[in-house]
This record gives C-alpha cells, structure tokens and sequence, in this order.
C-alpha cells in the first residue's frame, strides 16, 4: 500500500542522507530493514503513537547542529571498575578503549561480525527489532537496523568478573550517529552493562537483548546533559524462562530524548522491571515509550517513571502492558508520575493495559503535580532553607524509580549526578 | 451448557428453584416486538431524506438547512477506527434513515389519542405512559415505599416522540420539557441558540450524521433559579427493522437550576445490526447541576453475536457558568458494539464534572467506552469512576482524557478504572489520557485488573449461594461505587441488569 504523500516524502529525505553498508551476512539484514523503514514510513506528527512527540528534528536528511558539552564533571560510572568501551561520536575507539577481552564474555564490533559466514548474531540482527514493529510500528528503529554503522556485540557465556561500560563521547556539533548493540546472555549467565555519556548531535541508538533460561541482565543507564542532543533509543529485549531483565535510565536535558523499550516476556517466572528518572529544564523534552509483552505464565512486569520538569519542561510517559490469552498468574505493575517545579512545565501520559486473560494482577498509576506544600512547611519548620527543602523532597521524589537499581554503588553514582543537577539549578 | 443446568447438577436443586432463576435471570427480556403499521422514508442518505426527515418535522428553513449543512460535512469524513472494537463495515446506504407508527401521522393531541398499542408497548416495558406515581423502569416496584416519586416521561418510538407525560405541571415550575422536534417548531429561539454549541456539527464522524438526520429527541429547560419538580426521563425504543435510531437530546440548565434526567433503552432481539446514533449536549449555567443517569439496555446480540445495536454516541456537558456541575452515570449493559464517550468541558470556574460507569460485556459484545474531563477554568474539579467487566469472549475498553489546561489553576482529578474479568476468553483494556499542562493541579490516575477473587467467591458459596448468585453478589459489590450514585429507581434496575447481563458466564 502507497504511503501517504507527506510521509512519504518525509521519508525519502531522511533515507536520502544514507548509504547502507554493504558486505557479509548482514547485508542481507540491512535490506530486509530498510524494506520494512519504506513500508511503514517514518513517523509524522499526527501519527498516534507520536501524539505527544513531534518526530520532526530526527527526519532531518542532516542532523542538526548540537553544542558540545562544557562540563568539569566526570562521566557517570568512572569510578566503577569495569571494561571500558568508548565511541566517539558513534564510532568505535579503540585507543581509548580498554582491551576487549573479559572472561566468560566474547565482546565484537558490529563492524567485525559481518564479515564471518557463521555467527550467532546472524539470526538476532533485526531479528527482535522486527518482531516488536508490531503491534505498533517503530520504524526509527528498523531504519537504525539497516544503517547502523557501529556498535557492539556481546555473547554472555558466565559471570564476567566486572560490568562492561559503554562511554560514548560527543566531539563533533553536527554528527549523526547510529549505533546498534547486540547482547545475547546464555542460560544462567549474568551481565551488568553500563552506558553512560552523550553520543553525538542526534543519536539513534539500538540494542537487541536476548536472555535464555535463567539468564540475568542488569542494565543502567545515565544520558548525558549536552543540552541540544536529540537522541532515538530503541531497547529490545526477549525473556526465557526464569530469566531477569533490569534496566534503569537517568536523563539529564536534552532538546530531544524518546526512549522506546520493548520487552517480550516469552518464558515462564520472567521478571523485567524498566525504571527511569528524568530531570529537565525549559526546552527539554522527553519521552519514554514501554511496551511490555506478557506471553507466557507467572511472569513479573515493573515499570517505575518519575520525572521532575521545570521552566517550559515537558515529560511523557507512553507506557503498555499487553497480557495475552494463557500469560495466566501475570503480575503487572506500572507507575508514572511527575514532579512539576513551576507552572509551565507539563505532564503528558498514556499509561495503558491490554489485557486477555483473567487470573492477572495488573495496575497502574499516573500522578501529577506541585511540591507537596504541607511536606515543605514540615523541613522548613525545622529550619531546612526552602531550597534544600525543595532538593530533598524532589530527591525523595526520584528515590522510587532510583532504588529499582540493585547495585548501590550504581545507585549512588546516579543520585550524586541528581544532587549535581538540582545544586546547577539555583 | 448454561449455568442454570450445572446448578442443577451440582447442588440437586428442586425443579421450581430452577425454573425461578431461569424466569430472573433470563436472557434479554426486551427483545420482543411490537406488531404495528410503520411509515418509512425510503432507504438510504440522500439529501432528499434530509429534507424529508425535516419536512416530517415540521421544520422551518433554518433548521432544514443546518441538517443540509450537516450532511455535506459528513460526505467528508470518515468513520473513526481507533477504538478497539471490530465490526462488519456498515453500509449507511442500507438502512431506513425515518420509521413512524401510522397512527402517529396525525399527531395525538394529548395522551389518550395515543395508538392503545404504542401505550400497551410502554407498559410492557415497564413505562407506564400515565400521569401517575410511577417508578420509571423499576420491575417490582411493590419493594419501594409506597408513595414513590413523580417522573415526567418522554417516550421515543423509532423516529418519533410518542408523547411526554406531567407537560402541564413542569410548565406551572416553568420548565419546558417536551420532544426536540416540538421544541423547534415552539421554542426556536432556544434551540437555535443552543444547538450544535457543545457538539459542534462536525465534531465527529456519528455527530454529523446525526446532526444531517435526527428525527426526535428530548428537550429540556429548566429557567433560573428553578429545582425541577421531579426527575425526567426519556426511554428510547428501537422496534423497526432495518432503521438506525438518531435521536437528539438538549438540556439547558440555566443558572440556579438543577435537573434530574434519566434515560432508558431497549430493542427487539434481531438477528440483523441494527444502528444507533445519539447525540446528547448539555449546557450548564452558573451555579446550575445537572444529573444525568443511563441505563443503556440495546439488545447485545445472541449468545453467538449475531444481530444486536451498534451504539455510537456522542454525549457531552459544557459547564459554562462559575460552580456549575455536571454528573454522568452510565450503567451500560446492552449493545453489541458501544462507542460512547459522556464528556465534561469544565469552562467555569469552580466547576465539577463527575462520572460514574459500569460497562459490561458478554458473550460476544464489545464496549470502548469512557469519558473526557477537560479542565479549563480554575479550581475545577472532575472524578471518574469506571468499572469494567468482562466475561465470555467480549472486550471491554476504557478509554478516557484527562486535561488540565495551563489557565485551570488549582484544579483536581481523580480517577479510579477497575476491570473485572469473568473467564479466560475476554479482554479488559485502559487507555487513558492524562494531559497536564500547570503545576497547581493535582491529577491521579489509578487502574486495577483484576478477576473475581476466589475466597470472596468460596465465602459466599459456603453460605449456600450459587455460584451464579455469588458471582453476582461480588461483582454488585465491584460495583457499588457507580451503584450509589445512581438515582434510587435505576440503581435497583442496574443491580437487577449485572446479574442478566453476566447470565451463563460462569462456569
């Protein structure tokens, strides 16, 4: 069927600026993307699943100009012994990389696994990316499938001594980064994968993560406070039986942030929980998209959303759990809520549930709101200054969504970088 | 095999106690017919059955040309697909656009000229069409006390307003109520400043069609200062075949004022879908209330789907004066396919919207249903209570907007949608919208997904309920919050309606 008119065009000048790369296996993966990117077209303002995000500045055929980033503040994470891997602007470096050898890990680039005839990752690349185009269409993420010209491919066989740090840098104003990791966490491995920094002036970011039986996942994240950033992200992650999945998200700023995470609960006893704290300031806008797919028995789903927005900040939260015929004994749990620091700041939410079959307990919240005033009257009846007492309970705010983070040596680099946020404000 | 037969297995029940729940908790009671001679325009929308609905109507120019108007407008548009309900596509072509009884030709001066059969058909349904202490659509109503309470009536036929009862004593408190097409041909000024002012003739899909094709439809006004006298009430009845049902209703509550409205309907069981598309706009002066109660009971369709009305509805209030409120109260239970979202523009300030639904689905049946409360003037306030349920392999939505604009100060919402669901093969769904765009307003959203919890379940068998009955007595307590803000008439219907509704669910 034909697009119509304006998406289409919109398409053809973001595919315009592209050139997909060519050579071994995954070429063949590439076209198949890029066949589904020109079926759906990319997303429109009026499309429903963007009704809150105007997809506009990611259709530019070039990306627009992003200011670096003047920070003394040292990346998040950098006292965390773990295996470094850096990108510079979506590119693979391997000098300031550390050695990519990791016991029970195998690390690749992307780069690298085309060329072999006989991979693992022959079978993934795309694989989870166009089982989650539906029911809803995420062609930004299929468009990252078939350009994509970096990332990194990580085969999980044990428990690796330390976590594997992803930094990414941004050095140049104009770039333009695709970047698409593959992950696959055998039975009864377990990983900590950690990413941390901005990427590049607009980033379209994609991960694949399959988990087989009893396998562990601990993923968190901190983007990075380079205001003019717009960034994509896609998570996709499928869960065996017993398997866990935990991934946390800290946002600072950026004009532009949509994290899309999709998750297929595909074996029995699975557990995902996707949590994220965002703080941001006037032109922020930001966006996080869940979808979380119940399709087997006695599984567990969290999704835990806080936001503080000020000046002009907006915040969105599109989250979904779909439980379907048979995921019987489904415990499903959703909150969103957002703090917000003055009156033009706004809270924009779609909190959903779809749900088939009857044996389930499903919930979810959404709250929005001011400071509790009777909270701030207390401190500063005990003689906290108005604006510690304001710190304090923003914090506490955020503390939910923060303490999904198992790790708390990860937990407390997050709230430093919080603490630093609200000490920048006054 | 249907519940009553297991409990005839399990509990070796005696035949009369079969027979007695078999009588109460029969499948849809309204599903006869009335054998009567009907008119019909021919079939199809063309802008000559505008006219001619218009010109049925006695109507005058100005409003034969809005309907034109309307008509245009919906040659544009098109049928709205984001809801989840699945059904054949419907050809508008199709269908009989205007039924009336012959014997409705020449209008009844009063309510004794009325067709002996048109009356006879009320009183089956439990609407007596007399100017009496009657209890509106309550069956058994020796339970209540005796001295019951006046309720004026307005009963619609197919295309037609057959008559409304206790006119003359609603006009002594200076409250007009009387059928939409009576009110255009005697209170022009009213209806022309008032109409198409909360739904806007373009507004959607169904409420253009409706606006091009209304034939009746209540009218109401309730002048300053003046508490309506008694409850009103409207019962729609959809009897011939093959013809979608539009009917019109506008309510003005001019400042000071309260009104009570309730509204009833019911279809014969057909094995054909049948259409209907309402539209029902309130306006809501300062310091004004206005409490509007449904009990929505089309014929679902059978067990298997077949037949049953397709329900497309487009309500909604528009509190425009200061500390003006508006209530919905819905207890759907009927229709094969519901679209209906009864909807609060809260404009004034200090204003108050509240809305209180049970939607349930059976067999076969979809419902998206839901509301919007739209925050615009300051310290406004809006509560939404919404109960689903669910059972056999029907889907129940809820779906429902939230806004508090920048200007809506100091404003409050709270929501509560809880979703029951009765066997494996349904489907219960939520999709709100919450849009906030101050920081002085407080919004909580809340929903729960849940089945019939089993000790409650185990608790009530083991003081000799059925499991039937049981099952019926958890879900009323499911619902109660919705019940008790029924009026006292339909909140007894609605308890009866959950049992019926829910009938060989179980099990």
């Amino acid at each position: 069927m034909a697009l119509p008119e304006q998406k289409q065009s919109a398409t053809d000048t973001r595919l315009a600026g592209l050139a997909l790369p060519t050579g071994g296996w995954i070429e063949s993966n590439r076209r198949e993307a890029l066949g589904r990117v020109t079926s759906m077209g990319l997303p429109q303002r009026r499309d429903e699943y963007w009704k809150y995000t105007r997809p506009d500045m990611l259709l530019d055929a070039a990306a627009p100009q992003a200011a670096l980033l003047e920070s003394g503040e040292s990346p998040v994470f950098d006292e965390i012994d773990s295996l470094k891997v850096v990108f510079v602007d979506g590119v693979f470096d391997a000098e300031a990389s550390d050695d990519l050898s990791l016991d029970n890990v195998t690390i690749e680039r992307l780069a690298d696994i085309g060329a072999s005839d006989i991979h693992w990752a022959k079978s993934l690349y795309g694989e989870l990316e166009a089982a989650g185009q539906k029911p809803v269409e995420r062609p930004f993420a299929a468009l990252n499938t078939a350009f994509a010209s970096d990332g990194i491919v990580i085969h999980v066989t044990g428990r690796p001594s330390k976590p594997i740090s992803l930094v990414y840098r941004h050095e140049s104003e104009s770039s333009d980064a695709i970047m698409h990791h593959l992950l696959r966490v055998e039975s009864g491995a377990e990983l900590t994968l950690l990413e941390t920094g901005p990427a590049a002036a607009r980033f379209n970011h994609c991960t694949e993560v399959d988990i087989a039986d009893g396998g562990t996942l601990h993923h968190v994240r901190a983007q990075g406070r380079d205001h003019e950033r717009k960034a994509v992200t896609h998570m996709f992650a499928r869960l065996g039986q017993e398997s866990v999945f935990k991934s946390f998200t800290l946002t600072v700023n950026g004009v532009l942030t949509r994290n899309e995470c999709v998750i297929e609960l595909t074996g029995d006893d699975a557990i995902a929980h996707v949590a994220g704290a965002c703080v941001g300031d006037g032109e922020f806008h930001h966006d996080d998209t869940v979808f979380i797919t119940h399709d087997a028995v006695n599984c567990e789903s969290r999704q835990v959303f806080k936001k503080v927005l000020r000046n002009g900040a907006t915040g969105v939260f599109q989250g979904k759990i779909l439980v379907k015929a048979g995921a019987q004994k489904t415990d499903g749990y959703q909150i969103s809520q957002s703090l917000l620091l003055d009156g033009d700041s706004q809270f924009l939410a779609k909190p959903e549930l779809e749900i088939y079959a009857d044996d389930v307990a499903c919930s979810h919240g959404s709250t929005s709101g001011a400071i509790d005033e009777e909270a701030l009257f207390y401190l500063r009846s005990r003689g906290v200054p108005e604006s510690t007492a304001t710190d304090l309970l923003t914090l506490a705010f955020l503390a939910e969504a923060v303490d999904e983070i198992e790790n708390k040596q990860l937990a407390e680099d997050i709230v430093t970088r919080l603490e630093n946020w609200l000490a920048r404000r006054r | 095999m249907t519940m009553v037969d297991q409990t005839q297995v399990k509990e070796g029940v005696d035949q009369d106690t079969v027979d007695a729940v078999r009588e109460v908790g029969g499948a849809y009671k309204y599903g006869w017919e009335t054998e009567i001679e009907m008119e019909y325009a021919p079939k199809g929308l063309t802008p000559d059955i505008v006219r001619l609905i218009s010109q049925k109507n006695e109507e005058p120019q100005w409003m034969t040309d809005w309907r034109l108007a309307a008509y245009e407008r919906w040659l544009q548009k098109e049928e709205p697909d984001w809801a989840m309900v699945d059904y054949p596509e419907i050809d508008f072509q199709d269908q009989y656009y205007y039924a009336r009884p012959k014997s409705m030709e020449v209008k009844p001066k009063s309510l004794d000229e009325v067709d002996p059969k048109l009356l006879a058909t009320y009183e089956k349904l439990g609407i007596p069409l007399k100017e009496q202490m009657i209890l509106a659509g309550v069956e058994g109503a020796e339970a209540v006390p005796a001295e019951g309470r006046k309720v004026a009536v307005d009963a619609v036929f197919d295309s037609v307003s057959v008559g409304t009862t206790f006119q003359a004593e609603l006009k002594k408190a200076g409250v007009i109520f009387c059928s939409i097409s009576e009110a255009i041909r005697e209170h022009p000024e009213l209806v022309r400043k008032y109409l198409g002012s909360v739904v806007p003739v373009s507004d959607n899909f169904y409420a253009t069609l409706n606006s091009a094709v209304f034939s009746d439809g209540s009218f109401v006004y309730v002048p300053p200062g003046v508490r309506c006298p008694m409850e009103l009430s409207t019962y729609f009845r959809i009897n011939a075949e093959n013809t979608g049902q539009f009917e019109r209703t506008l309510i003005i509550a001019d400042k000071g004022s309260y009104v009570s409205y309730l509204e009833g309907c019911t279809a014969p069981a057909r094995d054909i879908a049948q259409l209907h598309a309402a539209v029902v706009e309130i306006i809501v002066e300062e310091d004004a209330e206005v409490k509007y109660s449904t009990v929505q009971n089309w014929f679902p369709g059978d067990e298997n789907g077949k037949g049953g009305i397709y329900n497309f509805v487009t309500k909604r209030a528009d509190c425009r004066g200061d500390r003006s409120k508006v209530m919905w109260t819905q207890v759907e239970t009927g229709s094969a396919v519901t679209w209906k979202y009864p909807s609060c523009i809260l404009r004034g300030d200090d204003s108050q919207g509240e809305f209180y639904s049970i939607a349930i689905a059976n067999n076969h049946q979809q419902a998206d249903t839901g509301t919007k409360m739209v925050h615009l003037g300051k310290n406004t306030k809006s509560r939404i209570v919404s109960k689903g349920i669910s059972a056999g392999v029907a889907q129940n939505t809820y779906r429902g907007l939230v806004s508090m604009h920048p200007k809506a100060r100091d404003s409050r919402n709270y929501t509560q949608c809880d979703s029951l669901l009765i066997g494996d093969k349904c489907g219960a769904h939520t999709v709100p919208y919450i849009e906030v765009k101050n920081n002085s307003s407080r919004v909580e959203h809340e929903a729960t997904t849940s089945k019939v919890d089993d000790d409650q379940l185990f608790y009530c068998r083991s003081r000799g309920m059925d499991e039937e009955e049981a099952v019926a007595l958890v879900v009323n307590g499911f619902c109660k919050d919705v019940l008790q803000a029924l009026p006292m008439e339909f909140a007894m219907e609605a308890q009866q309606l959950v049992a019926i509704s829910l009938e060989g669910s179980v099990g």
